[in-house]
């Protein structure tokens, strides 16, 4: 009984820490799938967070907060179609730039709105949504946030979009072969920007899922490399978005199963039950990346000659 | 004697036999071709002889002596070298530290050495290649002069060639051909890999046929001619589509006025270029490739803005116009290069589709049974060896090239824009392209028809133009056009005084 009350926890606590990951890797995916690499995840999870915090506490609507994130990720996606699509700016640069120039403006606005205050300000953050009744014994596993929800259900919506839509069929044209796409009639430079546009709209939710759901306040540490984690999840799925579930399932599932080991006291320093999910990480992907195969184009800049 | 026997090589891929009981040898001191049509299995023996590949059966002997050959290095130490289609070249070194590159046994590299020893090598075998180059500034025909005279600096004596004159220009070929006889004389022995007749004739002292994974024989070349030899190759004596007939001339369909782009770059390529292609006649455009060629398909496709001019489809003016708008107004391109025209990470269907999606989409979302029934009509239709669900990388070079007429020549284009259509396809593909090209004439099309192969455009064409350093030099009837007329016309001057000039020097 003990053992199933343990799984069970570790199983809910999973999907939670999996959440923004789902989003992350899933904006990374239609970035990369058209054939830019946005290195700029880590800042526009870090400007989610904070857009979707602030807006919420300043408008009181967590909605509302929400969508402020979503339009934040959306400008940085489209500023990152303007520098590496547009201007053909390399996409490493462009891309660090761009978490650089993100992480910066979140920090500022935020002493600049909340000033600074010894007790860091809060929100009341979104309700857990329960499924099951509370004396199930599932019941932990089912009550997770709505995002949460959201964010599972998106992974079979993107995989729609981008094997079944014209706007997918055209996101793995130009993410393959830009030269023949643009032969072929399709703008390569529009895809590009709209692939941009909607992954940095989901990168923005996966951070602020963080302070509108787990959290309920914004910290300067608060995405602590989830971005980057995301750009290895990208190579662990093959770049479809299916298996990203199960990347974000099994970094999620060793982040809350190294939490509770923490706690069980065993006389290690606490850093190494920290690191990981960092150590599996890099050994699936070790695994899984060799036979990864990335879209052909990605790192390239069109240019029409 | 004998520099090389290969006895019952026999070598199977899962279930395709891809050589099966071959016999070859090579004599000591000859050019001996390999001919057959992409598939006949002439690279995987070769790849067995260099050892990048196993015989399942069968043996080897170099020089008489039994030879087992694990691994390239096996082969280079036995004085086997081979040139691949794929150079396996650094770009960012230099062509003296590309030679060493494979080499162990010392930590330092005595680099002014080998510098000495490339440049008397290249003296030697007047190969002209300068050590100290970087090869990123060679041309494609230069880098593969380096890669002969890597082979040779490991002390080569038998050379195997891999399809050398598919990346080459005509200028490049004349200057490789110099270099193997030269070879010879030295007395090394060449296998040359080609599916070329002419080639084949032109160079080599012996010709041995693969078809299907058979031998079909050896012959030497002066107990054979052209027609014998394609009828080994593709087993039928009667092979080159020929146009027929005169047709009537219908009114201009495809019209280009004083036309001038520039190339990338930045200098002038096309210097007003103006050519009238009337419906149901294939305008022959003959050249060198690099005169302008490239620059005038990728104008009339929409892919490349004009400086100036005016390019009109009917009554449409297409100057400069998206490539979505050129393709809507019916003009169809049959590109130079597949493989930048494919998308090869998708599927048959998806690509035969991509230009056209609006016909095959639904609000927004994939048509996937309309997608599928189109593919599997023009598989059936263009006789394209592929299921629709195949990935266009894994086709043949003839196969794609059938993907793409049937994507082009299904919209029932107007006019078609064919750029080298069969460059780098055997013989059997050729046909079925220039079959396909014929009925589109008869069926009404404009048809514009930029080849490098003078016997492809004559074979073809009802009127043939012929460009030279961005100018149309002239255009003649088909009746009145010779090879020679039309070589002195590509060589830039109605006059015998002045000849294509050959960069033989690096």
């Amino acid at each position: 009984m003990e053992l199933t009350l343990f799984l069970v926890g570790l199983i809910a606590a999973t999907l939670r820490v999996a959440t923004p990951l789902i989003f992350g890797t899933l904006g990374e995916l239609f970035s990369e799938r058209s054939g830019v690499l946005n290195l700029g995840i880590e800042g526009i999870m870090f400007l989610g967070a904070f857009t979707g915090f602030a807006v919420a506490a300043k408008t009181g609507s967590l909605w509302i907060g929400l969508l402020g994130a979503i339009v934040a990720g959306g400008l940085a996606g489209m500023l990152m179609a303007l520098l590496s699509v547009r201007l053909g700016v390399n996409q490493h640069v462009s891309g660090l730039g761009i978490t650089l120039l993100a992480t910066g403006i979140s920090l500022y606005s935020f002493r600049v709105i909340f000033g600074e205050s010894k007790i860091p300000p809060s929100i009341e953050p979104f309700p857990m949504l329960p499924i099951l009744p509370e004396l199930h014994v599932l019941a932990p596993i089912t009550n997770q946030y709505l995002l949460t929800y959201i964010g599972i259900a998106m992974i079979a919506v993107v995989w729609w979009v981008i094997g079944k839509t014209r706007f997918g069929l055209q996101i793995r044209a130009v993410g393959e072969n830009p030269e023949a796409a643009d032969a072929a009639g399709l703008n390569v430079y529009a895809i590009r920007t709209r692939a941009l546009v909607i992954g940095g709209a989901l990168m923005a939710v996966g951070g602020a899922f963080l302070t509108l759901a787990q959290l309920g306040s914004f910290t300067f540490g608060i995405i602590a490399g989830r971005g980057w984690v995301c750009i290895a999840l990208i190579i662990f799925a093959n770049w479809q978005s299916v298996n990203v579930l199960f990347g974000a399932l099994i970094f999620g599932g060793v982040q809350a199963l190294q939490l509770r080991l923490q706690t069980l006291g065993f006389k290690l320093p606490y850093e190494l039950f920290l690191s990981l999910p960092y150590v599996v990480t890099i050994i699936a992907l070790t695994l899984a990346g060799r036979n990864a195969s990335a879209p052909s184009a990605l790192l390239k800049a069109y240019r029409r000659e | 004697m004998h520099a090389v026997q290969m006895k019952g090589i026999v070598k199977r891929f899962a279930d395709l036999t891809a050589n099966d009981n071959i016999d070859f040898d090579l004599e000591q001191g000859e050019i001996h071709a390999l001919l057959g049509e992409n598939g006949a299995g002439k690279t995987t023996l070769m790849r067995i002889l260099y050892g990048l590949y196993h015989a399942d059966e069968g043996e080897m002997l170099i020089n008489g002596t039994p030879a087992v050959i694990h691994s390239p290095k096996d082969a280079i130490r036995l004085g086997i070298g081979m040139v691949t289609q794929h150079f396996t070249l650094v770009p960012t070194l230099s062509v003296a530290e590309n030679m060493v590159l494979g080499e162990t046994g010392s930590i330092t590299v005595n680099l002014p050495d080998v510098e000495k020893k490339v440049a008397a090598a290249s003296e030697r075998f007047g190969i002209p290649v300068k050590p100290q180059a970087l090869i990123k500034h060679l041309s494609v025909g230069e880098r593969q002069r380096v890669e002969i005279l890597k082979a040779l600096y490991h002390d080569a004596r038998v050379l195997i060639l891999d399809e050398p004159t598919a990346v080459l220009v005509p200028q490049e070929v004349e200057v490789l051909f110099d270099a193997l006889v030269r070879l010879q004389n030295e007395g090394l022995s060449v296998i040359f890999i080609s599916h070329h007749l002419n080639e084949v004739m032109e160079i080599c002292d012996r010709i041995t046929v693969l078809r299907d994974g058979h031998s079909v024989g050896t012959v030497r070349k002066v107990d054979t001619n052209l027609k014998q030899l394609a009828n080994m190759m593709v087993g039928r004596e009667n092979f080159g589509v020929t146009r027929q007939g005169q047709r009537e001339k219908g009114r201009v369909e495809l019209c280009i006025q004083g036309v001038h782009a520039t190339d990338k770059k930045g200098l002038p390529s096309l210097k007003g270029v103006s050519l009238d292609v009337h419906q149901g006649e294939i305008l022959g455009l003959a050249g060198v490739s690099g005169n302008g060629q490239a620059e005038l398909s990728a104008v009339l496709c929409g892919t490349k803005k004009t400086t100036s001019g005016k390019v009109m489809v009917g009554d449409l003016n297409l100057t400069n116009a998206e490539p979505s708008a050129v393709c809507a107004a019916g003009v169809g391109r049959i590109p130079e290069d597949r493989y930048a025209n494919m998308v090869g990470e998708l599927s048959v269907a998806e690509n035969l589709v991509l230009d056209q999606l609006d016909q095959f989409v639904n609000r927004g979302i994939l048509d996937q049974e309309k997608i599928q029934e189109n593919a599997k009509k023009l598989i059936n239709e263009f006789q394209i060896k592929a299921s629709p669900g195949d990935r266009v990388r894994t086709l043949s070079g003839g196969n794609m090239q059938k993907v793409m007429l049937a994507r082009t020549l299904s919209q029932k284009p107007r006019v078609v824009i064919a750029s080298q259509p069969t460059r780098g396809l055997d013989v059997g593909a050729t046909d079925y392209v220039r079959t396909t090209l014929l009925e589109q004439r008869d069926n009404g099309a404009a048809v514009l028809l930029l080849s490098e192969d003078l016997e492809e455009i004559m074979a073809l064409s009802d009127r043939i133009a012929v460009i030279y350093a961005g100018r149309i030099m002239g255009i003649l009837p088909a009746q009145e056009a010779t090879a020679e007329k039309l070589g002195l016309m590509m060589a830039g001057a109605p006059t015998l005084d002045r000849k294509g000039g050959v960069d033989a020097e690096i």
